[in-house]
């Protein structure tokens, strides 16, 4: 009886876990489906859903018109950078707040978070004109900096977070052995880590990727990401659905790859501590 | 003899390979911020043209309308210098122009012939007489209809119909068994959407945004009846949830053969009447935007124009694409590859004298529409303004996006029409007091 209930419960669940699932995967399902109708098939109303003359041929213009590899390339070089650099940065500034707090470090913690909080068409202008003075707009490095800085708090606090369950005894244990600094990170905080550094690259990677405030703002013809791509197929005067739903297929089809070949790390990452 | 040969003939190499080199060291490329619509689109692909006569090549940013006006007004209040032309409309150029942010376009060759430019257009792009932007392509709005629909109603529309004629053939071709609506209209919130739409059809009515002393007019009878006309038709005829439809929606509408009349801008001629998108093409008629009997009409005039930002350092470049572009010789290239039907309208007054531009159905009511637009004197009373679906004033486009969202929610019953106004009243002149106009 207990059991029938337990399955029952469990089947429940699954069904309930189903439904979110799939309505939260079913606009970008409907996007992807968009991308092989016609232009008036995109607008037919009812809407087709599987039934109608599939077609590449969205894909065919928007290869013709569009430099994809451009893109996808500063995409890449966008999110990977800012992504790496901000590692680097916040796992030294991490081990500090986790290892060694002072007073103030939780006060710095909150600070960074609140940062978060400062709407970013505030700080357009400054950031535009300092692009401006220092030769940066519409280069790659200017959004690799940018967007590390936005997502470092998110980072570090992520680390932070991950590293306070490291035993401190371990970390002790190898200073005893004569450890310096640099290799009790590199050599015994990084290793036991890892999941949690992982899950923390894809997290901020996915972030990077989808950026789309900076990287339309600071970019021309150089250094637009996949989201210029994106934008570049919207318009309010003209019916371009389907290339458009192409376009978005293009750009979100690497990090939905990477996203489901690392689906378990980057759950295990967000939901496991270091020692469970 | 053979050494006079000998001699011209390295005279002639020479002198090919210095024009050669001369264009070389002057070539160089453009970066040019653009919308994504069809004729944009087209030049894109016709780029390679320019770049075989001059030398110049050309790197395109196509961005969305909003988020393109964003980036460029960004970039060029700051003169960051990351486009070397920009798409800019209507309303952006006098307002730029007057500010020295654009380079005067007063110094154009004899061949562009300036004064083929539509007086309206021309008109419209410049500040105290001085041209800021060369129209690609311009549109006024005008009624699309149904000639079936419109003959099955017993209904005959005339070249220049009234509102009230609009309002009952609206009325009589609604068949809402069939998923037919009388007529579509924008009613989606957005300075460009709803926002222009309402207010060309208030100077019909004899409304207008402002008066002398920059005061507000939403408190008059004028914009009472005019919102009042507009939700009654609407709710009578109108497709459901039109609080939310722009010109996208109501295209996907009128295509699917859902839509009695369309009024909207004249570039849609070419949508609904291309058989390959539209499934109503072979029967759409035309006329001009309608009026209410005070001597102004409702349709607007817009054009989307290629200018040059100030501090520039590709000048001379830059002008010889906008005199590629917006040229006769362009016009000529596009009806060579694409067809008359797709050559950038509303520009050029020797297009509608072109033989071959005169038999496509829109064209006459195209360039009349145009022509009927007045953006000195686009209301009954005396305006301080200039523009017809704008006032070419910076804070325009903050203050009525604001003002249509209140109209939008009283266009899908969240707020009575006198609450929407009374809003829109407060809102605009607390922003004319904060700007410094009161």
């Amino acid at each position: 009886m207990a059991r029938s209930v337990k399955n029952q419960q469990k089947m429940v669940n699954t069904v309930i876990a189903w439904t979110i699932g799939l309505l939260i995967f079913f606009p970008v399902l409907w996007t992807v489906l968009t991308s092989f109708k016609t232009e008036g098939q995109a607008i037919n109303d009812p809407p087709l859903f599987l039934f109608f003359d599939w077609t590449l041929e969205n894909y065919a213009i928007v290869q013709e018109r569009s430099d994809y590899m451009k893109f996808l390339w500063n995409s890449i070089f966008i999110a990977g950078g800012s992504t790496l650099l901000g590692i680097l940065i916040a796992v030294p500034a991490a081990w500090s707040m986790a290892f060694v707090p002072t007073k103030r470090t939780k006060d710095i913690l909150l600070w960074m978070l609140s940062t978060k909080m400062l709407p970013a068409v505030g700080v357009l202008y400054p950031i535009y004109i300092g692009c401006i003075k220092l030769g940066l707009l519409d280069s790659r490095l200017a959004l690799v900096i940018i967007l590390m800085l936005i997502n470092l708090p998110i980072i570090v606090w992520m680390l932070y977070t991950y590293f306070r369950e490291i035993p401190r005894d371990i970390l002790e244990a190898s200073r005893m052995d004569g450890a310096s600094l640099w290799k009790e990170i590199i050599y015994v905080l990084t290793p036991m880590a890892i999941p949690g550094i992982a899950s923390t690259i894809l997290l901020n990677l996915i972030l990077a990727w989808n950026e789309s405030f900076w990287t339309l703002n600071l970019t021309a013809a150089k250094a637009g990401t996949l989201t210029a791509f994106i934008a570049s197929y919207s318009s309010p005067e003209g019916l371009f659905f389907a290339k458009l739903s192409a376009a978005s297929t293009m750009a979100i089809a690497p990090i939905l790859i990477l996203g489901w070949f690392s689906q378990k790390q980057l759950v295990r990452g967000l939901t496991f501590g270091a020692v469970k | 003899m053979r050494i006079t040969k000998l001699i011209s003939s390295a005279v002639l190499a020479l002198s090919l390979t210095a024009s050669v080199t001369y264009a070389g060291s002057h070539a160089t490329t453009l970066t040019i911020a653009t919308v994504n619509n069809g004729d944009m689109i087209r030049m894109q692909g016709l780029t390679d043209d320019f770049t075989a006569k001059t030398g110049h090549k050309v790197e395109w940013v196509t961005l969305e309308e909003n988020v393109l006006r964003q980036r460029v007004t960004t970039d060029i209040t700051t003169k960051g210098g990351a486009f070397d032309i920009m798409t800019i409309g209507m309303y952006e150029t006098p307002i730029w122009g007057a500010n020295g942010w654009l380079v005067p376009l007063d110094d154009l060759s004899a061949d562009y012939n300036v004064g083929d430019l539509l007086p309206a257009m021309a008109g419209g792009l410049s500040h105290e007489g001085t041209l800021y932007a060369a129209p690609f392509y311009g549109e006024s709005s005008m009624v699309m209809y149904r000639t079936d629909l419109m003959k099955k109603a017993g209904l005959e529309m005339p070249d220049a119909p009234s509102w009230n004629f609009i309002a009952k053939a609206a009325r009589a071709m609604t068949d809402r068994d069939n998923d037919i609506n009388g007529i579509c209209l924008r009613g989606k919130a957005g300075w460009g959407e709803g926002g222009a739409f309402i207010t060309a059809m208030s100077n019909s009515f004899g409304a207008r945004w402002f008066d002398e002393d920059w005061n507000a007019q939403f408190d008059t009878r004028e914009w009472s009846d005019t919102l009042n006309f507009f939700v009654n038709m609407m709710s009578d005829a109108g497709p459901a949830g039109y609080a939310t439809n722009g010109f996208n929606e109501n295209l996907s509408l009128f295509q699917q053969g859902k839509c009695g009349m369309w009024i909207d801008a004249t570039v849609a001629a070419s949508f609904v009447t291309n058989p390959n998108d539209s499934t109503v093409a072979d029967s759409v008629g035309f006329a001009l935007a309608p009026d209410n009997g005070m001597g102004v009409r409702s349709n607007w005039l817009w054009a989307w124009a290629l200018a040059i930002p100030a501090g520039t350092q590709k000048e001379g470049a830059a002008k010889e694409f906008i005199e590629w572009a917006t040229s006769n010789s362009y016009i000529e290239l596009v009806a060579a590859n694409e067809g008359w039907a797709n050559v950038p309208p509303g520009a050029r007054t020797s297009l509608y004298e072109n033989a071959n531009y005169k038999d496509i159905p829109f064209a006459k009511m195209t360039l009349e529409s145009i022509l009927s637009a007045d953006p000195l004197n686009s209301t009954v009373d005396p305006s301080p303004y200039v523009g017809i679906q704008f006032a070419a004033i910076p804070e325009f486009a903050g203050i009525a996006t604001d003002v249509s969202q209140e109209f939008s929610a009283a266009y899908a019953g969240q707020q009575s029409i006198d609450e929407a106004l009374a809003k829109a009243q407060a809102i605009t002149n607390d922003a004319m007091e904060a700007a410094g106009y009161r």
